[in-house]
């Protein structure tokens, strides 16, 4: 199959690791991914902020540069919500805009969701012999609704030893342009995810979602508490041969 | 003699003396999750006849908004036929008025209150002391919250901030000054506190011959006021005095009867997490020979229609006060509800207040920022108020307002760069070249972020700078 990669900005520009992890990944798997170079950020900040007009072309461009894609694949839940749930809501009632939405909308997915519902697999081959907890980031859990998608991909990877992280379903506190318009409620929040996630013993914390794991990453690297944060699809990308970044030493988020 | 909420600063202001304030947070976290856990219970085990439920409450209140002119005059009309007197207050000062007048009628400078939200929202207690009238608060948060001078800080247990050695020192230095004093040797055992208060309440029930109530539900078609409560308090109030006064806002009202099987399911699963509150009072008008002999019924407005006419953000009138949103809300936990600024707390305040006060201070339009659109609100909301849909488009009023440079001036930039591959490229080669000189603590806003958290390493190349080198190698 032939997948169109949206990086989204916040991967392009800080994690480049883990797109080069979902293209090591989904060609490892047998598929053919394409990168089309008009993309640039979804609109999200935009949009969460208030800024609806901005939002609304970035909206456009972004319909335009992945119009013609059969699967378009988003390693970042928040960002694939921002095109499923909100783009609907950027054009008005019966413009060209939300028809187009509405055309493709249903072929962009979370990685997790690509694997799991539209190639079918769980096992994709991963080796990663690490303790970990996964977060499901609040975009992912109640917008695209991921349920057990992580978990059951988490689950059948060999070597890795998945913990439970008690308060799970409690945001981090990261909410974009709240991170610093509310810094100290933020980081009160992330104080507490970090401490949850130190309570698992796990040695890293995982998520679908690299700008939550920018703030709660910079926290427990502000603790000095030695745990880090990893991409989920740098986990599923990793094999015996291959280590989480493959051939390349590569930084990861908060580390 | 009562506090208000004015002088409270902006949200990020006011949030962050709570955030450190560890009493507050130690309350707070513990009486949220206990709660949070009960309602969690008593949802989930209605399976998914409570999506169903959910569905059909919103339905309900949404139809009712629609066609609110209608039903208004029918529910005047049937409350009139059954004994009862109809005012209508436009705003505040109105309905103040319309009540200082009402309870003067009377003769009486004492009167008995049901915990409501409407009252606090006019502060009709306030006005009421203005004209010499003592009103007294007698369900037991709010008691604790009058007599300790306080404000209230959540809709359901405004003294939720407090813990019960806090409300064992204000019981003992301040009941005697209001009536029955505190028994000597009270303990903060729950059952102590309970009873004391139960003491000092009841004199006050026996005593007062003039009532003040809101009202859960107003039925259209009966013309039947309806309150839910836990502590039989309410139960008193609405029947042994003479004269009972019930300030109802607008959007209370459910067309009819039959309705009310909807929302006595959701309200008190939703609120106490109890599957069936223990009270629940419905009067018609006025029966002779029990119960008030008279009854008035306070419309109020005080901006609803102004909302009813935003066609996002009316959807904040379906709410019935349940206060999961509060209990559920990961900002409201370590914030409390004084730090919003207005007797409406938490994820629901954050989108009525500003819209019926209008926007107009710095306070109300922090609001709409009061939150980091986790969903949670939206996810437990027993008539699916999308809370954060509601947040953004209150954000987008702000962003279109006057003033904001700075941010704005920075949106700006950001669409510049992320509207153009090229120009991001740009950026992200000079961040790569510049990666080594990123200082460990940033200047201005940024320095809310490294405060309390790394900045990440900023790669040497950029994804996009990657696939162009692997394309050109591959060929
Ligand atoms: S907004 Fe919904 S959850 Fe919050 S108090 Fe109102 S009805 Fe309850």
């Amino acid at each position: 199959m032939r997948v169109a990669l949206f990086i989204t900005c916040v991967n392009d520009t800080l994690f480049p690791d883990t797109g080069r992890a979902v293209v090591r990944l989904l060609e490892r798997l047998g598929h053919e991914v394409v990168f089309p170079e008009g993309q640039t950020c979804c609109g999200q900040m935009h949009y969460n902020t208030g800024y609806r007009r901005p939002a609304g072309r970035m909206a456009v461009r972004f319909v335009r540069t992945f119009e013609g894609a059969d699967a378009v694949v988003v390693p970042s839940a928040s960002c694939a919500a921002m095109v499923r749930d909100n783009y609907p809501r950027l054009g008005g009632r019966g413009s060209r805009l939300s028809r187009k939405v509405a055309e493709l909308a249903p072929r962009v997915y979370d990685l997790t969701e690509f694997l799991v519902d539209v190639l079918g697999v769980t096992d994709v081959g991963a080796y990663y012999p690490h303790k970990v907890t996964y977060h499901p980031t609040c975009h992912g859990l109640r917008m695209l609704g991921l349920g057990d998608r992580p978990y059951r991909l988490l689950r059948a990877v060999r070597g890795l030893e998945l913990v439970d992280l008690p308060g799970d379903t409690e945001c981090c506190g990261f909410g974009g342009t709240f991170a610093v318009k509310n810094g100290d409620v933020s980081s009160a929040m992330g104080a507490d995810k970090a401490r949850h996630a130190v309570e698992t013993g796990a040695e890293v914390l995982c998520a679908v979602d690299n700008s939550c794991l920018m703030h709660i990453g910079g926290t427990l690297s502000r603790q000095r508490s030695g745990m880090r944060v990893v991409h989920l699809a740098e986990i599923l990308a990793s094999t015996e041969r291959e280590g989480a970044h493959g051939a390349l030493e590569g930084s990861e988020a908060g580390s | 003699m009562s506090a208000t909420f004015l002088g409270i600063p902006p949200f990020p202001e006011a949030a962050e003396k709570a955030v450190n304030d560890s009493r507050l947070r130690h309350n707070l976290r513990k009486a949220t999750h206990t709660i949070r856990d009960k309602r969690a219970s008593v949802v989930g085990e209605l399976h998914d006849d409570w999506q169903r439920l959910r569905a059909e409450g919103a339905a309900v209140k949404e139809h009712t908004l629609r066609h609110l002119d209608r039903y208004l005059e029918q529910l005047e009309e049937s409350v009139q036929r059954a004994g009862g007197q109809v005012h209508w207050a436009a705003d505040a000062a109105e309905a103040n008025e319309i009540v200082t007048r009402l309870v003067k009628a009377t003769g009486e400078t004492d009167v008995v209150k049901v915990k409501s939200m409407a009252t606090q929202e006019i502060e009709l207690n306030e006005a009421l002391a203005e004209a010499g009238i003592t009103a007294y608060e007698t369900d037991l948060a709010e008691l604790i919250v009058q007599l300790g001078d306080d404000l209230p800080s959540h809709i359901l247990v405004p003294a939720i901030h407090l813990g019960r050695a806090q409300i064992r020192e204000i019981f003992l230095e301040q009941m005697a000054e209001w009536g029955v004093p505190a028994p000597e040797g009270l303990t903060d055992d729950p059952r102590a506190l309970a009873e004391a208060a139960r003491v000092h309440l009841r004199e006050r029930f026996l005593r007062t011959r003039t009532a003040i109530s809101g009202a859960n539900f107003a039925v259209a078609d009966s013309g039947t006021l309806v309150v839910l409560e836990s502590e039989g308090n309410g139960r008193m109030c609405l029947t042994l005095p003479q004269t009972l006064i019930s300030v109802v806002g607008i959007e209370k009202i459910v067309p009819t009867w039959s309705d009310l099987e909807v929302f006595m399911q959701l309200l008190p699963r939703s609120s106490t997490g109890e599957r069936m509150n223990p009270y629940t009072s419905t009067w018609t008008g006025v029966t002779p020979g029990d119960g008030p002999q008279e009854f008035h019924l306070v419309l109020l407005d005080n901006g609803r229609t102004d909302v009813l006419a935003d066609t996002v953000g009316r959807q904040a009138l379906r709410c019935i006060r349940c206060s999961a949103c509060l209990n559920t809300c990961p900002v409201y936990e370590r914030t409390g509800g004084h730090a919003y600024g207005s007797v409406y707390p938490g994820p629901i305040g954050a989108i009525l207040t500003p819209q019926l006060r209008g926007m107009s201070s710095e306070v109300d339009e922090a609001l709409p920022y009061a939150s980091s659109l986790c969903g949670a609100c939206y996810e437990v909301c027993p008539v699916a108020i999308d809370i954060p849909e509601v947040l953004v488009h209150l954000r987008e009023e702000v962003a279109e307002s006057p003033g904001h440079l700075g941010e704005k001036a920075m949106m700006a930039g950001a669409e510049a760069v992320l509207s153009s591959p090229r120009a991001l490229d740009a950026v992200q080669r000079a961040a790569g070249l510049g990666r080594g000189a990123v200082p460990r603590h940033l200047p201005g806003t940024a320095g809310a972020w490294t405060d309390t958290r790394d900045v990440p390493d900023v790669p040497a190349e950029s994804f996009r700078q990657w696939w162009d080198k692997r394309g050109r190698e591959r060929g």
